[in-house]
């Protein structure tokens, strides 16, 4: 499905080799970092993680196509693939995920990543709000800073959805929602949450142009959204992208996909792995060798031990942290009970 | 338009010595005025507020004066208007939303108690959320189911929140220009039932001290009993002591004007000198604001205190339909048998 028209995008330059193979050193160290992740909760390094296997090629193709110097993007709290292809500081991001601090601890700003959002489907109105910020600001159309908000198959039955999708093309604000259908809800298939199988079949009653990819084909979802980008930053408005792929592993570290799906359904519903599928590709097109898909595998491996270093020596925020981050202007009230517990915990 | 509540008492021009009449319908009005022409980041937008000036025409002549990208309507959502307060904070926006009821933000509340109250803290005070949302708040004028609600309390007790409601055109006046330039959330409750009541307002000055409108102000001297009241309230608390002095009672009104944080210094003066405290909320009496300002001035006051504080207050029922509005709402008489229960207390 496509009903972005073809003249309201760019006609995109195709990705060069050399990007091919960016896209597909970024794909690796996501995976890795990420089937790392679950061992680092298996070993007590973490308490809790939320895994992205199988949603490489959609969460490095869409955020690829960022321009993080005008836009900004709302993950949930499964966009790791993402915010490592925006290239945002990892450790500070898997800070989250080591109970550091709610929202990780890059900076949200410099990073243009918005901090990590628990409540599903709790950013998707904020991207609309930044978004037509950039329209009150009076940026030209064709320099607006867009904004890509990432929700789910399940996040899709929220009321805030509507709103935003809603909102975003009343306003025709700059934005892209970017929805990963990756088939499941924790333990709910797509089907008891869309009935006709697809988010951007709805797309049209908001008027607003969508997409349905392969959200497995780095290089389709790369494109997709390029052009919708291409279209927000005109001017045009909103576009809703539904990239189709397949949560592989577990709702999170605490979950167990053995209740409620069997390993043939998965095998089935997963297909092809989209990093063996993009390695094959490459292969054929004469893009990549042996060599260097071993030179990416042992940069990923390099870079996962340096960002378990970073976890495992990231030590507790100070509990004044608590206080001193509620308000920009702190109250008496507040001053108090900072007061009280360094005395009660602290025996200052 | 002519009659605009803006060319009718804003368009007084710079602020003239003394004092000028208005509603605080007027007050409100020109102090958004003010606000926008002072502040180029500040953004007027909820249901109806653009073209009808929203339903209270608070907002009356805003657009027109300022601008559509600067005052403008949004589709009919709360949660909508309130998700995109955050967005638009993020761009470095000041929001002033404004849900149209009390009992409309009911709808909002995800966003505002999961968003609002927490992007400062999670952001780690990297996106300050500069929101001033404007609640036309409490009962008192006969209108539909959930058109009357006191939400105080709730408020209150979310962190990253701050609370303030106006008792009269003049503290309007400046407790929304402060709470418009501040760089946290704060819920701005206007009492409805006061909106068309006329006031002096001191343009150039809040309080006799001169200083920022923080704290509570005490509206009326007195010795035997201090009557603690906020928005709507207060006027009728002055008529009870007013007829209290008839009696040879001298009641201090004080009014909190900031439920949170509250002024609790302030509180403690009055009571120390009266010595007996009643507080009065239209609230309903369980977990209401009332317990807190009781627990304050016990904790500050136990000593002194001539009697346990009294509260005078609504029920705990749903608030209910114009006929039984008067039953509900703290009225004279039952202020002055609260009253009466306090002075009439014997120990033991």
């Amino acid at each position: 499905m496509d009903t972005l028209p073809v003249a309201s995008g760019v006609a995109a330059e195709p990705l060069t080799p050399a990007q091919l193979r960016e896209l597909y050193s970024l794909m690796v160290a996501v995976r890795h970092l990420d089937t790392s992740a679950i061992a680092w909760q298996r070993q007590g390094i973490i308490p809790g993680y939320a895994p992205e296997l199988g949603q490489e090629a959609a969460q490095v193709g869409s955020g690829y196509a960022v321009d993080t110097t005008r836009d900004f993007v709302f993950p949930t709290y499964r966009e790791m693939g993402v915010a490592r292809t925006m290239g945002v500081d990892m450790v500070a991001y898997m800070s989250t995920h080591k109970a550091t601090w709610h929202g990780g601890l890059y900076d949200p700003v410099e990073s243009r990543l918005a901090p990590i959002q628990a409540v599903v489907a709790g950013s998707v109105l904020h991207a609309v709000g930044w978004a037509h910020g950039q329209t009150l600001s009076g940026t030209p159309d064709g320099k607006l800073g867009v904004a890509m908000t990432y929700f789910g198959d399940g996040a899709s039955s929220q009321g805030d959805v509507h709103e935003a999708l809603n909102f975003a093309a009343v306003m025709k604000a700059p934005v892209v929602f970017f929805v990963q259908n990756n088939g499941w809800a924790i333990s709910v298939p797509t089907e008891r949450q869309v009935a006709g199988g697809s988010v951007a079949a709805r797309a049209a009653g908001y008027g607003m142009p969508a997409l349905q990819i392969d959200g497995d084909d780095v290089v389709a979802v790369v494109e997709a959204t390029r052009r919708a980008f291409a279209h927000a930053r005109a001017g045009n408005g909103p576009v809703l992208i539904e990239a189709m792929t397949y949560r592989r592993g577990p709702h999170s570290t605490s979950d167990d996909p053995g209740r409620y799906r069997s390993l043939d359904e998965e095998r089935d519903g997963a297909g092809l792995d989209p990093l063996e599928r993009f390695r094959q590709r490459l292969v054929a097109d004469g893009i990549a060798d042996e060599a260097f898909f071993a030179e990416a595998l042992a940069a990923a491996k390099a870079e996962e031990e340096q960002i378990r270093n970073g976890i495992q020596a990231l030590g507790s925020r100070p509990g004044t942290e608590m206080f001193d981050l509620v308000f920009q202007e702190t109250t008496p009230a507040l001053q108090a009970q900072a007061a009280n517990w360094r005395e009660e915990s602290e025996h200052v | 338009m002519s009659n605009s509540i803006l060319e009718g008492a804003a368009a007084a021009g710079p602020a003239a010595a003394a004092t000028t009449v208005m509603s605080m319908q007027q007050a409100l009005n020109r102090a958004l005025d003010e606000v926008l022409a002072e502040n180029p980041k500040a953004v007027i937008f909820g249901e109806d507020c653009g073209r009808l000036g929203g339903v209270f025409r608070i907002t009356d002549g805003l657009q027109a004066k300022h601008g559509e990208q600067r005052v403008f309507d949004t589709p009919l959502a709360e949660s909508g208007i309130l998700g995109m307060s955050v967005g638009l904070a993020m761009a470095g926006f000041h929001p002033i939303p404004e849900v149209q009821f009390d009992g409309f933000a009911y709808p909002a509340i995800n966003q505002i108690v999961c968003q609002i109250a927490r992007m400062n803290y999670r952001s780690r005070g990297t996106m300050p959320m500069p929101i001033t949302l404007r609640v036309p708040s409490f009962g008192g004028i006969r209108a539909p189911e959930h058109h009357g609600e006191s939400l105080e309390a709730l408020f209150a007790h979310v962190p990253g929140l701050k609370v303030v409601s106006p008792s009269n055109p003049h503290e309007a006046y400046h407790l929304l220009k402060y709470a418009a330039t501040r760089p946290d959330p704060v819920i701005f409750m206007e009492p409805k039932s006061r909106y068309w009541q006329k006031g002096d307002v001191d343009l150039a000055h809040c309080d006799a001290d001169g200083g920022t409108p923080t704290g509570a102000k005490v509206m009326r001297e007195g010795r035997h009993l201090t009557l603690v009241a906020w928005g709507a309230m207060v006027a009728r608390c002055l008529q009870v002591a007013e007829l209290a002095a008839e009696d040879g009672i001298d009641v201090e009104v004080l009014d909190l004007r900031w439920l949170k944080p509250i002024d609790a210094e302030a509180l403690a003066a009055s009571v120390r000198k009266t010595r007996r405290a009643v507080v009065v909320h239209e609230a309903p009496l369980t977990s209401g604001l009332g317990a807190e300002v009781a627990q304050l001035i016990t904790q500050s006051c136990f000593d002194t205190l001539k009697a346990p504080v009294e509260r005078v207050t609504g029920f705990d029922v749903p608030y209910p339909s114009g006929d039984l509005e008067d039953e509900y709402i703290p009225n004279i008489d039952r202020i002055l048998f609260g009253i009466q229960r306090v002075l009439e207390y014997k120990r033991g």
